[in-house]
């Protein structure tokens, strides 16, 4: 889950997650999700592995941030959408280069690299994965 | 500089999808419209930096190398606009790629870093330090609102590997040559937001004198005329400089064609000769030889002599090109420049 703590450690632990899409598979249920986490959160088993998740898949549902947080106030309005990847896997995360007015349920995306979050001006910039149409 | 057994094995480039035409920010400031120095320029997003843009790039230079991260021996960044001050880039590229023993450093010399980074990593590999290394040039260059440079200064990044000479090379390096001197043509203090700039200085004595050097420096040292290169690529700060320098130098308007962008995006500073490389690359047949010269202010240039592989067949359509970046396109008004560029103070 995405917690908004201006948290150093918290971003430093979740770097190589965030950075290159990696989530969990539950070796008992076989669910995948993201980011990983040790344990499942659909049948509460501890037997996880990492997976690197497809870079690909679809916007199912999206909502538009008009009120962000004040670290967020000059991205307003942004978008954070709902996702599933190729293999199934359905992820929380913001969607990117896309106008709130042009934005549709059922878009095909693609995992990009963005600023995702600043600890304040002076503090720790957070980057990871967003997800951008694909344009063709 | 001569340079022996030493290829690009992968490229890649990358430009923000977002655009403002010269002639919007011209109406901001009440400038004539028709005298701007390019058409439009590229603008990173507000969740876009130097290092985002050069991840996307460096990504799709691992996509046409066909190896694994593993053998990757050092990343080097050149870039004037960092995210940070103090932390570097070089660190966070190489997690993204998942490898860790490595030289990683981040590089500045104005809108040379990128090329000089590429000597760096050439240097690493031609020794046998490394098998194989990635050099980096990526700006998002801000020029102060309503100055000259604001209607250039844009965002690019390119990624180069680089490896010992192989069966699969894209292109092979033939010599480079570069050229220095302290130069006051612009400049930006610790701490300040926006650059300075000497007006007339940075032409003649800067632009021209330096990158002038450098191409007859390395055309003497190689044995090698004008008509010797099928493609030339100049630092370009916008579309006067590089066109006028070809012709000083002796090079047609076909030889340019290809490795002039800054009318499509602007000046990419770090990233420009090396967008302009890799738009050649995409375009460029077997055996064709490629003259590269950069400029950084302050003051200096590098220049290469590359001849392309048949590797390049295979690999050229294995990860966006240049102009896939530069044909898909969003125009933002200068309100909206102005918000993603973080000069809306709240
Ligand atoms: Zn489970």
């Amino acid at each position: 889950m995405n917690t908004f703590i201006n948290s150093v450690p918290r971003s430093w632990r979740e770097r190589k997650y965030k950075y290159r899409l990696i989530g969990g598979i539950c070796k008992k249920c076989n669910a995948t999700f993201y980011p990983y986490r040790g344990s499942c959160p659909y049948c509460g088993s501890d037997d996880i592995e990492e997976v690197n998740l497809p870079k690909k898949g679809r916007l199912i549902s999206y909502t538009i941030i008009y009120s962000p947080p004040s670290e967020f106030r000059l991205k307003q309005p942004y978008i954070v959408g709902l996702i599933e990847l190729e293999d199934g896997t359905r992820i929380i995360a913001q969607i990117t280069d896309v106008d709130v007015n042009e934005v549709k349920d059922g878009i095909e995306v693609e995992a990009v690299f963005r600023r995702y979050r600043e600890q304040g001006a002076d503090g720790i910039i957070e980057y990871g994965i967003k997800f951008r149409p694909i344009s063709d | 500089m001569k340079i022996k057994d030493v290829s690009i094995i992968g490229y890649g480039a990358y430009v923000p999808i977002f655009r403002i035409k010269d002639s919007e920010i011209a109406r901001v400031w009440g400038r004539d419209p028709k005298r701007v120095p390019v058409n439009e320029k590229s603008v990173p997003g507000y969740d876009e930096d130097s290092l985002t843009m050069a991840v996307e790039a460096t990504l799709n230079a691992l996509k046409r190398s066909n190896i694994s991260p593993d053998i990757i021996g050092a990343i080097l960044v050149g870039s004037e606009s960092p995210p940070y001050a103090v932390k570097p880039s070089a660190t966070v590229i190489a997690e993204v790629l998942g490898v860790s023993r490595i030289v990683a450093v981040d590089m500045e010399f104005a809108c040379r870093a990128g090329t000089t980074a590429m000597q760096n990593v050439i240097g690493m590999v031609g020794s046998g330090m490394i098998e194989a290394g990635i050099a980096i040039g990526t700006d998002t260059a801000q020029g102060r609102p309503g100055d000259e440079l604001e209607y250039t200064a844009a965002a690019g990044a390119a990624s180069y590997i680089i490896s010992k000479s192989g069966n699969d090379d894209i292109a092979r390096f033939e010599g480079s040559f570069s050229y220095v001197t302290d130069t006051p043509d612009f400049w930006r203090r610790e701490g300040e937001r926006f650059p300075r700039h000497g007006y007339r200085f940075t032409g003649e004595p800067a632009y021209f004198h330096h990158i002038y050097s450098a191409a007859k420096g390395l055309m003497d040292e190689l044995g090698l005329k004008p008509q010797d290169f099928a493609h030339v690529v100049f630092h370009q700060p916008n579309v006067k400089f590089p066109t006028r320098m070809a012709k000083q130098l002796g090079f047609n308007k076909e030889q340019l064609k290809y490795g002039l962008l800054s009318g499509y995006i602007g000046n990419t500073y770090a990233a420009a000769s090396l967008i302009g490389l890799a738009n050649v690359l995409d375009n460029a047949k077997v055996g064709d030889r490629i003259l590269v010269v950069s400029f950084g202010s302050g003051a200096g240039s590098d220049a290469f002599s590359i001849i392309v592989e048949d590797g390049i067949l295979s690999k050229r359509d294995l990860a966006p090109k240049v102009f896939d970046y530069i044909s898909r396109k969003k125009y933002i008004d200068y309100s909206i420049y102005s918000k993603f560029r973080r000069n809306i103070v709240m």
